[in-house]
């Protein structure tokens, strides 16, 4: 299944939760949150939201602003 | 020996309430731009600011990990005030707010209940979309968030966007990081006046907070002697030469501008009045 992470192409092998995603990327129990083709996934439902082919996801985190 | 000054007492300066939050300090301070998160730490904590923006950005999945500046942060302590610096239309402002809100969820953080909102018309002015704000302002209050509104100086946007539900309208000083202070105090003055002043359909508890372009204490002090609740800052401690000692400063400019704005200051005269006695002068006095 190919997936845009954060902008770069990301092979993976579904299915896959958003939960299993950011597992495999070393995200998990990091606070961080999670948009599947800009629409939000609350991080209390990860777990159930499935990906899909060509699903384009964003993981942010809070950053120094002003 | 050389003797250390010791300034009296301060008279208290009430907390700030914007919302639901109630804020010690009526300087309210970003996380950006700062040498490290050890200079972001202390300068925070040399302000007294009780609440702290930041920014959502992407996780840096594909290089190494240093630490956060979740980690750098007292977050048991402080209310964090996540922005939407960045953002050019409504719907983009929307996305980001409600990310936000999912993080700061997550950290057991206040800050989920609001967010600093920021649309902005383009990258070389910073400059916020009035249109593009007042849409978000709308969308967002629909959600639940309590919105401060990054705006512009003027008093009928202002309005408009406190009239849509903004917890707070936040009026530039001048343009963000631009250090140029209040560029056009009438116009601060003006929609203080419009959003505060009854007899205008005011309301003196509307909390409005000048954010942006702030560069010296003496600008936030100018600030505060119009009749602002508080000032946001940024830059203006983060790229002083010494931030932490310029994070002081800002407190106290803060302290000094809202005790100033509360004492009745004198009329401006065009001739001068001496503060000495003429009864009892024995000298020659011109004309006399």
């Amino acid at each position: 299944m190919k997936l845009t992470l954060n902008g770069q192409a990301f092979e993976a092998d579904g299915p896959l939760t958003v939960q299993d995603l950011l597992r495999r990327i070393g995200r998990e129990g990091v606070p961080c949150a999670v948009e599947v083709n800009q629409s939000l996934v609350p991080h209390r439902q990860r777990a159930e939201r499935t990906l899909g082919e060509g699903d384009r996801i964003e993981v942010v985190t809070l950053v120094g602003g002003g | 020996m050389t003797a250390t000054f010791t300034p009296t007492i301060v008279p208290a300066i009430p907390p700030l309430q914007v919302g639901s939050f109630t804020l010690r300090s009526r300087l309210v301070v970003g996380t950006g731009k700062y040498r490290d998160l050890e200079q972001t730490r202390e300068a925070i904590e040399a302000s007294g600011a009780d609440a702290v923006t930041v920014a959502v950005r992407r996780e840096r999945l594909f290089d190494a990990q240093g630490r956060s500046l979740l980690d750098a942060l007292p977050l048991d302590r402080l209310t964090v005030l996540p922005n939407t610096a960045g953002c050019f239309s409504a719907d983009d402002a929307v996305r980001v707010a409600r990310l936000g809100r999912d993080l700061l969820e997550q950290l057991g953080n206040p800050g989920s209940r609001w967010v600093k909102l920021e649309v902005l018309g383009d990258k070389a002015t910073l400059l916020p979309d009035p249109q593009g704000t007042l849409e978000a302002t709308r969308e967002l209050v629909k959600d639940g968030f309590e919105v401060l509104v990054y705006s512009s100086d003027d008093a009928i946007l202002a309005r408009r966007l406190r009239d849509a539900g903004a917890t707070s309208v936040m009026p530039a000083g001048s343009p963000i990081g631009s250090g140029r202070g209040v560029a056009n105090p009438e116009a601060i003055a003006i929609l203080l006046q419009v959003l505060k002043d009854p007899t205008h359909g005011g309301q003196p508890g509307f909390p409005v907070i000048v954010d942006a372009g702030v560069g010296t204490p003496s600008d936030v002090t100018i600030a505060m002697e119009l009749g602002a609740d508080g000032v946001l800052l940024n830059t203006g401690i983060a790229h002083a030469a010494d931030p932490v000692r310029m994070a002081h400063a800002m407190r106290l400019a803060c302290a000094s501008g809202w005790l100033g704005a509360r004492s009745g200051r004198i009329p401006r005269k065009l001739l001068g009045s001496a503060s000495s006695p003429w009864n009892g002068t024995f000298v020659h006095i011109p004309g006399e």
